[in-house]
């Protein structure tokens, strides 16, 4: 057996701290998540009714399948806010801690940033972007690595999607440059 | 023995470089993505699906199940190195596989993962090539009446037979069929639930949804933990891969028992979990030394692997029989077998023979491929596990955009992927399950046209789905399966049953 004693070790040094204090808990979130759903299922049943909800001379209308659906979901709902209003006053366990909302936001901003970027600059130049300042600014890692990993994985996204594989992406001004 | 005709058919229309080529990189892709931290099986066909938009459907699906493999295999990699499961089925495959690699048996513990998925696979292959056409032809039978049924009783037995709080997961049920009826009524022609929004015209693409509410938010909910990985490192030699092969015979009871729970389970849609849950603790509960246990012991590994392989693999079942997936992964397969124009169900075996019996012959050959590459190649996958995810992290969300755009060449799609991220993170973390909903974006509207076909034949009376015994029992089944825990409560309650956890075992 060529089993070896060597271990493969990755650090983590940005991990969050296990004492952050908690941002809001699961039963908040539970309670907001209802009313959400329950409005939800409220404007779907309106449209669906709008649309017709009934029987006519063909059979149900448009609006009758789903119009019973947002009538469960409402139900569904409504029963799982009374269910965490109860358990909300007994138990306060944590959805979301201060560190661990600050790492979220730290890959959440930059991806809705990537997709605002890839509506005027094109998938692969916003693609780039992300990877390099990602790796950059959150990971920090070196300034090269970064912007030569972010570029080679975007050729190789590049040559896969729009050459091997005929799948066109949105581009911008950059491949419009080069004639793509 | 026409199974068997078929089956050697489907290998010759395998059998050419280009099919092999493509069904070694799906393998080696599939693995990745199994090893990859933040993916997965559904995340990874999903995501790659649109690498196969221009392949013709039978190279597109064996390239789609090949990944689907790989992730199976890739995921034991991180259980038992670092006692991290890439996957919920593969937690139970930690409890005796990470004490082994402490051990310094790592390689025997890969091993037996290995070779247990693949005896899994392989008996859920075997059942799914003399069962499905078997299925098929009786489902040509159906009508809109008995389909219903049958989704009525895919849809009752996630709410009866999940862990999760049942409100919970008819909330998540409902909504996935809501966001399915978005759009175009394809009876009427009407617009449902657009408000007037041009992108809504199209309707709500699964996929889409799927590489949210998966990869999306399991970027997140990744970030948020603590990614420092201690773990072993292994390579697996030919000595230790025959020692255990040798062993084998005397673990038939337990590889048998774990096989048959999970292609139960796979069929039903109980799912991976379950099966690898039950298929430990029933190896425990059987095993003269049950205490040894959580200690190192191989059966440990063997038992829910086994029953986690043939689950996955039997649950592509319902899918090519009936056009009803019987697990996530399954769902986002059979998405791409309509977005390739193929009809999944009874038909599909009457009118596309060469691509059903080539996907049930590759489902062999990628097994015996996939089981000799990881085990060449378990050092090169582990080490990917080095790589900073600060990496990986912005490589992921690409590729999810560039799979959500691609499906429609909509960018509207890349905000709706966004979004649904966010739903999926908060789900996750609340406890509101997301293959229900997944299964319900999927199936929604094929339910809603049989239920509708129904009524009109019937004249809106609900009688049609009690107007034959067939259909009858599907329906009552359904029933009997929503109430399932409280009719298991009375029973208990009576002495009949011990109340029976059905789905925690």
């Amino acid at each position: 057996m060529s089993q070896t004693d060597l271990e493969i070790v990755v650090d983590d040094p940005t991990a969050p701290e296990d004492d952050s204090p908690s941002v809001v808990s699961s039963g908040t979130i539970e309670i907001v998540v209802c009313l959400l759903l329950l409005a939800l299922a409220t404007t779907l049943g309106y449209d669906n009714w709008r649309t017709g909800a009934s029987w006519d001379s063909t059979g149900p209308e448009p609006g009758y399948f789903p119009f019973y659906l947002s009538v469960i979901l409402g139900g569904g709902s409504l029963y799982g806010l009374i269910v965490a209003l109860i358990a909300h006053r007994k138990a306060a366990e944590t959805f979301v801690t201060r560190a661990q909302a600050r790492r979220v936001m730290a890959v959440f901003v930059p991806t809705l940033l990537f997709c605002l970027v890839t509506q005027f600059l094109g998938l692969y130049v916003a693609s780039f972007l992300l990877i390099a300042g990602f790796m950059r600014l959150v990971g920090k890692i070196a300034l090269w690595k970064s912007l030569l990993t972010a570029l080679v994985f975007t050729a190789i996204m590049f040559v896969t999607f729009d050459i091997a594989f005929d799948v066109i992406m949105p581009k911008g001004p950059l491949e419009a440059a080069f004639g793509h | 023995m026409e199974a068997l005709g078929l089956l050697l058919h489907g290998f010759a229309v395998l059998l050419t470089w280009k099919t092999l080529v493509l069904m070694m990189v799906g393998l080696v892709l599939g693995i990745f993505v199994g090893v990859l931290p933040g993916l997965g099986g559904p995340n990874g066909v999903a995501i790659l699906l649109p690498l196969t938009f221009t392949m013709d459907p039978t190279s597109a699906i064996v390239m789609l199940s090949c990944i689907y493999w790989g992730a199976l295999f890739g995921g034991a990699i991180t259980s038992i190195l670092f006692n991290i499961p890439g996957e919920a089925w593969s937690v139970a495959t930690t409890f005796d596989g990470y004490p082994m690699a402490q051990q310094g048996r790592a390689a025997e513990a890969l091993t037996a993962a290995f070779t247990s998925s693949f005896i899994g696979s392989l008996v859920a292959v075997l059942l799914i090539t003399f069962l499905a056409p078997m299925i098929s032809s009786f489902a040509l039978k159906f009508g809109p009446p008995e389909f219903f049924a049958v989704y009525l009783l895919t849809f009752c037995s996630f709410v009866g037979l999940g862990r999760e709080a049942k409100h919970k997961t008819v909330i998540s049920m409902s909504l996935g069929l809501l966001l399915a009826g978005v759009g175009m009524d394809t009876v009427s022609g009407n617009l449902r639930m657009t408000f007037g929004s041009a992108e809504l015209l199209r309707g709500i693409n699964f996929l889409v949804a799927v590489i949210g509410l998966f990869g999306i938010s399991e970027i997140l909910l990744t970030m948020e933990e603590r990614l420092a990985l201690r773990g072993h490192a292994a390579s697996i030699s030919l000595r230790v891969v025959l020692g255990v092969w040798k062993d084998l015979p005397k673990y038939w009871v337990t590889l048998l028992r774990s096989s048959f729970i999970g292609c139960w389970l796979g069929i039903t849609p109980g799912g991976a979990i379950a099966a690898s849950f039950m298929g430990y603790n029933l190896a425990k509960r059987f095993a003269k030394e049950p205490e040894s246990f959580g200690k190192g012991r191989i059966e440990g590994v063997f038992a829910p692997e086994t029953a986690a392989h043939a689950s996955g693999t039997s649950a592509l079942l319902p899918m090519l029989a009936l056009g009803i997936p019987g697990s996530g992964t399954a769902a986002i397969l059979l998405g791409g077998l309509m977005v390739w124009g193929l009809n999944p169900g009874p038909l599909l075996f009457v009118e596309h023979k060469d691509f059903v019996w080539g996907l049930i012959a590759s489902m062999y050959l990628g097994n015996v491929v996939g089981l000799v590459l990881v085990l060449t190649t378990v050092p090169i996958f582990a080490s990917i596990l080095r790589v900073p995810f600060a990496a990986v992290a912005p490589m992921i969300v690409v590729s999810c955009a560039i799979g959500a755009y691609a499906i429609q060449n909509a960018m509207f799609d890349i905000w709706l992927m966004l979004g649904f991220g966010i739903v999926g993170y908060v789900f996750k973390k609340i406890g509101i399950p997301l293959a229900p909903f997944t299964l319900a974006l999927v199936l929604g509207n094929r339910a809603e046209d049989a239920f509708r076909l129904s009524m009109i034949g019937s004249g809106g009376n609900l009688g049609v789905f009690w107007s034959n015994g067939l259909v009858g029992s599907i329906t009552t089944l359904a029933i009997v399966l929503l109430f399932w825990p409280v009719i298991d409560g009375l029973l208990a309650r009576g002495g009949l049953t011990q109340g029976s956890k059905t789905t925690s075992a």
